[in-house]
């Protein structure tokens, strides 16, 4: 039997979630690359229409189990683990998404198989994988190879372009069993709605967002200034809201908002992958940061290495200035 | 209510980052080390319950240089034990480490059983692994990650919220004991001033636990080929001058753009 590459999709309020797309992409280039089949498996219940969409896999297992309904990590790694070991996969990619933390490092423990977490890349060569992983808060990479399989790997969001894992194609879909305990530990009680926000942040031309690099929450009056003399509405980092200095519906990154305005003008933020894959696709990235090597000066199309508090004010003023 | 807090250093990516010479690993030497961010927040969450709920809030961290300064802070925040676990390596080898620490929590008399297990959701390092869900694991509790709140504790359960995405959050019932990753405690961690955590230095004593097994230093089935600084395709062009100078290098910008 041909060796298989995995790619474990994950499904958010019934759709099939575009960073699933982005590693089937990657799932089918290394799938190719090695002479390995791509099979899409999608945990859940009652979702076997969703499989219709993966025809970029050769293949799709429907592990259907009404505890797959619910985002339980140890639910899904178990059902998964079970998978695994009948089948032998080389491979298992999982999305790195808050829903799914946690899923591939109690698999990688089930099967006692390598699991490496913030993957933007993977190749296969001469029957080795390698993958690019992203730590430090994107500060460095770390080129790793796998010595023993299943390799498990969490990808980070961005690693393809989720259009390249789409597909019209209609895939061989097999439906499997699994066997879960009839008692879970841990229960989904409920889904809890976002904060209603004041205004729809992704809807906005123009954004400023703040960073722990603002140092203090009288300092945010610096920033709205500026966002209000743009025109713009403020936004910011996960510390900065984690303060209490922004509300929760202003948050941007993976646990917020996505947003793609005109401009996205960045202050003190260091450019955590966390934050910059809410931000990566505005139109205009501007950011200002003390640290020269701060990262999200790798996203930005435009950096200042400068105090924040400095250069805002002068900013306000020159674009007050501007617009008479 | 027995809560334990599982602790951790990293380093301090405000600071400058040096690959060592080996290619492979950061220069340990050159870094300045931190209480990793979710792990802080671990802490304040427990805190939190114990006001809550009254009971005992244990602090536990592989050892570090710094690290008395990490377990003084917790002791003057209110931790009642602050231990110190010693023969764990840190760094890179996040699955070793934590089969390392659940092998000491099980060898450490009075350590075990408690009520939750509370540790940073994630840390900067976790190439390979989380040490929430491997800690679980090894000692056979069930866990969630992304916590930022808890919101009930009865009948041997938790209510906790979790965070999705988009601002969607779920509330989830687990059954204790259990691990929790936090991701943020409901409130920031609270400050602590410098002259109590002197004060704790005094009067408190950091307990110290050998681990049953030395860390091995090695990762398990992955081996790391290099380490380097992010290679991309476009970086920021970067402006200079006088704030008043970039202000209006900025503006020009926008202008071009139609978004003045
Ligand atoms: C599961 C999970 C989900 C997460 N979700 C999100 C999310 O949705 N959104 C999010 O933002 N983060 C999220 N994070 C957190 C993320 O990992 C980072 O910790 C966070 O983005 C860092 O925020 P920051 O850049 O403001 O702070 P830091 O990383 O501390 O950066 C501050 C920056 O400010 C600079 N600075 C300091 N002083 C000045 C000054 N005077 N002028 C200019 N610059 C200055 C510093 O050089 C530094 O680069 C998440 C983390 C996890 C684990
Ligand atoms: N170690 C800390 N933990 C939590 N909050 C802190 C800490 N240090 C400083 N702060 C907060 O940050 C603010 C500014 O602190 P400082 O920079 O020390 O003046 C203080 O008012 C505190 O609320």
């Amino acid at each position: 039997m041909a060796a298989s590459i995995w790619v474990v999709v994950e499904q958010w309020q019934g759709q099939i979630t575009d960073i699933s797309f982005e590693a089937l992409a990657l799932g089918r280039e290394v799938a190719d690359t090695s002479k390995a089949t791509l099979e899409a498996v999608l945990p859940g219940h009652q979702c076997a229409a969703l499989a219709e969409q993966l025809g970029c896999a050769d293949s799709v297992l429907c592990a259907d189990h009404p505890a797959l309904a619910e985002p339980v990590p140890e639910t899904h790694a178990a059902a998964l683990a079970e998978l695994a070991r009948q089948r032998q996969p080389r491979a298992i990619l999982i999305p790195v998404t808050n829903t799914a933390m946690g899923v591939s490092t109690l698999l990688g423990a089930l099967l006692d198989a390598p699991a490496v977490n913030f993957a933007i890349d993977l190749k296969a060569t001469d029957g080795t994988l390698e993958a690019r992983c992203v730590l430090y808060g994107g500060k460095v990479e770390t080129r790793v190879r796998f010595s023993k399989q299943p390799a498990i790997i969490g990808l980070w969001p961005g690693a393809r372009p989720a259009d390249q894992g789409r597909s019209d194609r209609k895939p061989a879909v097999e439906q499997v069993q699994v066997s879960l305990p009839s008692e879970a530990r841990v229960r989904l009680k409920r889904y809890i709605e976002p904060e209603a926000g004041e205004v729809d942040l992704t809807r906005e031309d123009i954004l400023v967002a703040v960073g722990r690099g603002i140092q203090s929450k009288d300092n945010m009056e610096l920033a709205e200034e500026l966002a209000r003399a743009l025109g713009g509405e403020l936004c910011g980092s996960r510390p900065v809201v984690d303060q209490g200095w922004l509300p929760l519906s202003r948050q941007i990154g993976k646990s917020g908002l996505t947003v793609k305005p005109k401009l996205y003008l960045a202050l003190g933020i260091s450019g955590a992958p966390e934050h910059v894959e809410g931000m990566k696709n505005s139109g205009l990235i501007v950011a200002v940061n003390t640290d020269p090597q701060a990262p999200i000066f790798n996203v930005a199309h435009y950096g200042v290495v400068a105090d924040a508090l400095e250069l805002v004010p002068a900013l306000t003023e020159a674009v007050r200035a501007r617009k008479g | 209510m027995n809560l334990l807090v599982l602790m951790r250093m990293v380093p301090d990516v405000v600071e400058e980052l040096e690959i060592a010479p080996d290619g492979k690993s950061l220069d340990r030497e050159a870094l300045r080390l931190i209480a990793s961010e979710s792990d802080d927040h671990a802490l304040e969450e427990a805190l939190l319950l114990k006001e809550r709920y009254g009971g005992k809030v244990t602090v536990v961290v592989p050892d570090a240089p710094e690290v008395g300064d990490l377990l003084y802070t917790a002791a003057a925040k209110g931790a009642d034990r602050v231990i110190r676990l010693r023969g764990i390596k840190t760094g890179l080898g996040v699955a070793a480490l934590a089969r390392s620490c659940a092998a000491a929590l099980q060898a450490t008399p009075g350590l075990l059983p408690v009520n939750l297990i509370l540790t940073g959701t994630q840390a900067i390092e976790d190439l390979d692994g989380l040490v929430a869900p491997l800690v679980a694991h090894h000692l056979g509790l069930p866990y969630i990650g992304v916590v930022t709140a808890v919101t009930e504790i009865a009948d041997g359960k938790a209510s906790v919220v979790k965070e999705f995405q988009a601002g969607y959050r779920g509330e989830f019932q687990i059954a204790l004991p259990a691990v929790l990753g936090v991701q943020s405690a409901e409130k920031p961690p609270r400050y602590v001033p410098v002259a109590k955590v002197r004060a704790a230095m005094k009067s408190v004593k950091i307990e110290e636990c050998e681990v049953p097994q030395p860390t091995p230093a090695a990762l398990e089935g992955i081996e790391v080929l290099a380490m380097s600084k992010p290679e991309v395709a476009g970086r920021a062009a970067m402006l200079e001058g006088s704030p008043e100078e970039v202000a209006g290098k900025l503006c020009d910008l926008l202008a071009e753009r139609g978004l003045l």
